[in-house]
């Protein structure tokens, strides 16, 4: 029982140190990427209104980056703490993977953040310009290297097994674009660009509550709203085939996503029902008939397996992951209506002057944050019982460390960072409350690379 | 063509390790001297002396855990949970560290991060000291696991390295400031250079003394005839850092005292290392025992070889852009 409890603790401290590391991450990826467009547009069109968004938002991702950096050096050490048989056993396939993400881009982040925070003057445009897209380009790296490790978790290649037990590379090529990478990249980077778009917009929203004319606050809520209009739909696409992928791979996590118990031919799909475990069927489920197997196989009469298919210790815990996955599904819908939304009110010209538009942006403003955990907590909860899909049970990965340990270390995460992240946070928000300064002056006639007509 | 990847290896990580603490010891050791420093310019001034530098410094210790994962994942697997409690306390300690350079300037109430930029830097050298004696004690190993008691970690010496390292990273911090500042903060740092500096080379002597006691295979290293032909340039260079330090700082040079100050870091490193050699988890575990199969090394090494330089390029280039002496403002606000 007592190595039931440590396990357990174990498995809440990771998932708390990185749920709440994520956040930042996804944030300072799309901050990252909207800042180096900023600067771009700065240097194109010398207006000095996109110098001002990109100063605003500048100050703004140097706190969530920070806060990034420090909750993530526990990541790295986390699993050699909390997770040594497992870092033991994968270290030569995933350590490497590890390895080039702080080689090609943690350094690269780091050692361009500085010249992009503080080196304007110093370097000049050109070069700070520069600084600018390799810290974006570090924080797309990083994504790329760890969501190919974290696939290689869910969808396992490229391997053999030595005698000391580890886990060894035959082909690395397969290990990297292992087979559900791909979609995870995809799914995430897109995620992680539609989350920073409904910040952006809500802040944009914020402004133009308080004055219309704001030229600042019109330039962020509109190129917020045009990453809404065209990323939601492609979102939707990119998660649709995620799942089928899932399907693939993962079989029961998609029954538990979607609720189903029994194996059928020409499945329902449960809109809502609250699972049970304990009986073995979705009590009060709302369902439609056949739509299930026609999303999940094409074909209205196609067979879905159900979670009665595997032994019960080989099942994911049904309920957290279809309530996750719903919640996901459900802002990902309304990102997709908000989305639409800015497109009629641009046909009728009216973007700037609706404000229930912009009451419901700034409600859909951390909307990202919650489907992104949503998401995560369904294809990491759905995996379970394993850290290494099929292969290697989270029971068996966890370090001996005795209950009372992993409890003290938890309790201290946990008041740390609600604590540190909690003030981190309010003085993000206080950053947004302020309005972008008025325009600073544009690049002097002749030095913008388009010329432009003022507007 | 065979390479002993293992011990190159070895090398790059042992490398790695000493650029983190050389780096990331004198943004720690700023934080260590900051309530020595009463006068909140002096102080905005320090701070922005490493602000745009400090989070590279930092990335070292990411790589050094990276790496360790990658190459040697079974000395990864055994260290971290022999030091768990050090481990934890240091990651913790590093979250107030880092957050004070971006919250400190955006708040009326300073003092609140002042304190956790002084408190996190102290507890997280203090956590490196402790582990760093304690993997010296030696760590016992059964089973691929780590086979000693939770409080292993805790002892009269691995107490004196913590200390020791709080004592040398304030000398790194100080003489940084020396080169980085002037006037009145500048005075300071030659004090607390003055005062480190004697302290740090007294632990040098104590560690040094103790060490050998702890393992028969550190006292032969050390004292066996005819090794101690190859190791007693180590001490004599130390009394030479030793006086450039002193005269450097008696003579009020700029950059003088903080290269002896490396100096002292590089050569105790390289202490650290005679005594480990050839083993990763002492006395548990050697290199070539703990490193993952060749291909791993290899794969991950091509990454380095191309990579690393780059880094060294526009790591250099970042102190080059904002070389110079620091003013009170212009870094965070």
């Amino acid at each position: 029982m007592e190595g039931l409890d440590a396990l357990l603790l174990a498995r809440i401290q990771f998932a708390f140190t990185i749920s709440a590391h994520i956040i930042f991450p996804a944030f300072s990826i799309g901050l990252a990427s909207y800042l180096a467009i900023l600067n771009g547009l700065w240097l194109l069109s010398g207006r000095g209104v996109f110098l001002s968004l990109f100063d605003y938002w500048k100050k703004i991702f140097a706190v969530a980056f920070g806060m990034g950096v420090v909750s993530g050096v526990v990541m790295t050490y986390q699993f050699g703490t909390n997770w040594s048989v497992f870092s033991d056993r994968t270290g030569p396939v995933l350590g490497p993977l590890m390895a080039y993400e702080v080689l090609a881009a943690f350094f690269l982040e780091a050692g361009f953040l500085g010249i992009m925070l503080f080196g304007r003057e110093r370097v000049g445009r050109g070069l700070h310009f520069f600084a600018t897209l390799m810290v974006a380009l570090g924080t797309l790296l990083s994504a790329f290297w760890i969501l190919s490790a974290n696939s290689w978790m869910h969808t396992p290649a490229g391997y053999a097994v030595n005698d000391a037990g580890q886990f060894i590379v035959t082909d690395w090529w397969a290990v990297i674009f292992n087979p559900s990478f791909p979609y995870r990249l995809v799914h995430m980077v897109l995620a992680a660009y539609l989350t920073t778009a409904f910040v952006v917009g809500a802040v944009g929203a914020y402004h133009l509550l308080h004055d219309r004319q704001r030229p600042a606050a019109r330039i962020m809520f509109s190129m917020a709203l045009w990453m809404a209009a065209l990323g939601a739909p492609l979102q939707i696409l990119a998660g649709d085939l995620h799942g089928l992928n899932t399907l693939k791979h993962q079989p029961a996590k998609i029954a538990a996503m979607e609720g189903h118990f029994e194996t059928a031919a020409g499945a329902p799909l449960i809109l809502f029902g609250i699972p049970n475990a304990a009986e073995e069927r979705t009590d009060y489920a709302i369902s439609i008939p056949k739509l299930g197997s026609l999303i999940l196989t094409h074909d209205p009469n196609g067979v879905v397996r159900g979670l009665k298919e595997w032994p019960k210790h080989e099942r994911p815990p049904v309920g957290i992951v279809f309530w996750s996955f719903r919640i996901m599904m459900g802002i990902g819908f309304a990102m997709l209506g908000i989305g639409a939304w800015s497109l009629w009110l641009r046909y009728r010209r009216r973007l700037y002057d609706s404000t229930w538009m912009h009451r419901a942006a700034i409600v859909m403003g951390p909307s990202g944050f919650a489907a992104l955990l949503a998401g995560w907590f369904t294809t990491e909860i759905g995996r379970q019982p394993y850290t290494v899909y099929g292969l290697m049970t989270t029971a068996e990965s966890v370090s001996a460390i005795d209950a009372a340990a992993v409890g003290a270390s938890l309790a201290a995460f946990v008041v740390v960072y609600f604590a540190i992240f909690g003030a981190g946070t309010y003085y993000i928000v206080r950053l947004m409350r302020r309005p972008p300064e008025l325009a600073e002056p544009g690049l002097p006639a002749g030095e913008a690379l388009l010329v432009t007509k003022p507007i | 063509m065979t390479m002993d990847l293992p011990l190159i290896w070895a090398g790059v990580i042992a490398f790695s390790v000493l650029v983190y603490v050389i780096l990331d010891g004198f943004d720690l050791g700023i934080g260590i001297l900051f309530p020595f420093v009463k006068i909140e310019a002096g102080r905005d001034q320090m701070m922005n002396s490493v602000a745009p530098v400090w989070d590279g410094n930092q990335t070292w210790l990411v790589l050094g855990g990276g790496a360790l994962f990658a190459v040697f994942p079974l000395a990864y697997a055994v260290i971290m949970p022999a030091l768990y409690v050090p481990i934890i306390v240091m990651l913790l300690a590093l979250i107030f560290r880092g957050v004070a350079f971006e919250y400190r300037f955006k708040t009326r109430r300073k003092f609140v991060w002042d304190a956790s930029f002084a408190g996190g830097s102290m507890l997280a050298t203090f956590a490196q000291g402790i582990a760093l004696g304690a993997l010296v004690q030696g760590i016992p190993v059964a089973n691929r696991a780590y086979a000693g008691g939770w409080w292993d970690w805790l002892t009269p010496f691995s107490v004196l390295t913590g200390a020791a390292l709080v004592v040398g990273y304030a000398l790194l911090g100080a003489t940084w400031l020396i080169y980085k500042t002037e006037g009145e903060l500048q005075r300071a740092a030659y004090r607390f250079a003055w005062i480190a500096g004697t302290g740090i080379l007294a632990m040098i002597g104590m560690v040094s003394l103790w060490t050998p006691f702890l393992n028969e295979n550190y006292m032969a290293r050390w004292f066996g005839w005819p090794q101690v032909l190859y190791v007693m340039p180590v001490p004599l260079l130390v009394a030479l850092c030793a006086f450039a330090l002193y005269s450097g700082l008696s003579t009020k040079r700029q950059l003088l005292p903080f290269l002896a100050s490396l100096g002292l870091f590089i050569l105790s490193f390289v202490g650290l290392l005679i005594s480990f050699f050839p083993y990763i988890v002492p006395s548990s575990v050697t290199i070539w025992s703990a490193a993952a199969p060749d291909n791993s090394l290899a794969f991950t090494l091509v990454g380095a070889a191309v990579l690393l330089p780059i880094i060294a390029l526009y790591t250099i280039h970042a102190y080059w852009v904002f070389r110079g002496k620091v003013a009170a403002s212009g870094g965070y606000r």
